[in-house]
């Protein structure tokens, strides 16, 4: 008849002001790092935030925040564990060092379950790290999450960005609300994505260039706010005044 | 305790339906919870008992559990969860999140963690009578 989980989901997600999930049309683009870092970046401007990586199969913000020996607190449902300032939940606490191969139908009711039996109670910004493309996850969290707004990350690729294109076409035409764009990886002076994204009246929010210095962050938050990357999205947010 | 998220879950999902078919006092909700999720039903039952408003309250709540059922993709092997074969933490893996099952079980003949929940994934509303 139903599945009781479903009408749970608005309830769990009352207390929180902005759903803002991090997407793009292609992998690799850096959507955990930025996801996880602008996370990060809001609740030290003193915003409560939740972070949840949604991408099951290949979840990644443990290795970027350097997050080890935190689990779940089980009081009425699952409370996610407070990391860096801010509530973190994914399935990495449950699949460990393990890999999860999960079809379309089994991501859904992980989904569906965690959406559920989370509770993050109050929040000014959850931050959803996406998988990517226009699998599964996005559909479900466009299906179940009605006011989700969406970050497309793109990079200056044409392959990068002709999903992202479609994305956005796919986004508009479901009346979904795009918050914006960011340009990483940047690596030569092009406005191109910017005109792209300006052109479908869709902010765009910065570019990022291609930093040497991430890959040897990555673990240590402190590191990464300090390195170029960081220190353009903390101006990114900053800007846009958040 | 993971039981209660489920349990408001059904009396907000069982509260929704009841509104929308105009039902005034809930009798009776027929559930189904499927055994890979482990769902304790003394603490479910009196989860329910605790979190019914007051369309509930002379509601007979019946829960039925079901075997969990799996089949391999690969193989097409048919076979049974059984919770007694896993470690604590797999199994309290599995009953928080059941498709971690995924991660931590292959088919008993083949190997292969690509096999289908046939049945008995976790909890079900199959139904809700009562007076219009």
């Amino acid at each position: 008849m139903a599945d009781p989980r479903i009408g749970i989901i608005e309830e769990r997600l009352k207390g929180v002001s902005n759903v803002i999930a991090v997407s793009s049309g292609k992998g690799g683009v850096g959507k955990s790092l930025i996801a996880s870092l602008l996370a990060v970046i809001l609740a030290r401007k003193g915003y409560k935030v939740g972070l949840f990586d949604l991408d099951f199969t290949s979840p990644s913000i443990h290795v970027i925040l350097g997050v080890e020996n935190v689990y779940p607190e089980e009081q009425y449902g699952i409370i996610p564990p407070q990391v860096h300032g801010l509530k973190y939940m994914s399935i990495v606490y449950y699949s460990g060092k393990h890999a999860s191969p999960l079809r379309g139908v089994d991501i859904s009711n992980a989904l569906i379950e965690l959406l559920a039996i989370t509770r993050w109670n109050t929040l000014d910004f959850l931050i959803i790290d996406m998988p990517p493309g226009i699998g599964d996850a996005m559909l479900d969290i466009i299906r179940f999450v009605k006011r989700i707004e969406i970050l497309i990350v793109t990079t200056p690729s044409q392959l990068a960005f002709e999903t992202v294109r479609k994305l956005i076409n796919l986004l508009s035409e479901l009346k979904i609300s795009i918050i914006g764009v960011i340009e990483n990886m940047k690596m030569k002076e092009s406005q191109l994505i910017q005109q792209q994204t300006e052109g479908r009246n869709i902010t765009f929010w910065g570019e990022i260039h291609f930093d040497t210095m991430l890959e040897e962050a990555i673990g240590n938050v402190d590191k990464l706010l300090n390195i170029e990357f960081g220190k353009k999205l903390e101006k990114i947010v900053k800007d846009l005044k958040l | 305790m993971h039981e209660w998220a489920l349990a408001e879950a059904v009396i907000s999902t069982a509260s929704q339906i009841a509104e929308k078919e105009g039902i005034k006092e809930v009798t009776e909700v027929k559930i189904k919870i499927g055994e890979l999720q482990q769902i304790e039903l003394d603490i479910l039952e009196f989860a329910l008992s605790q979190l019914k408003t007051s369309k509930f309250k002379n509601a007979k709540f019946n829960i039925e559990t079901t075997g969990a059922e799996l089949k391999c993709r690969i193989c097409e092997n048919k076979w049974m969860f059984n919770k007694e074969k896993l470690d604590k933490d797999t199994a309290e893996a599995i009953h928080f999140i059941p498709e971690i099952a995924h991660t931590h079980i292959k088919c008993p003949k083949c190997g292969s963690p690509d096999f289908e929940i046939l049945k008995g994934r976790g909890i079900w509303l199959e139904s809700i009578r009562g007076e219009k």
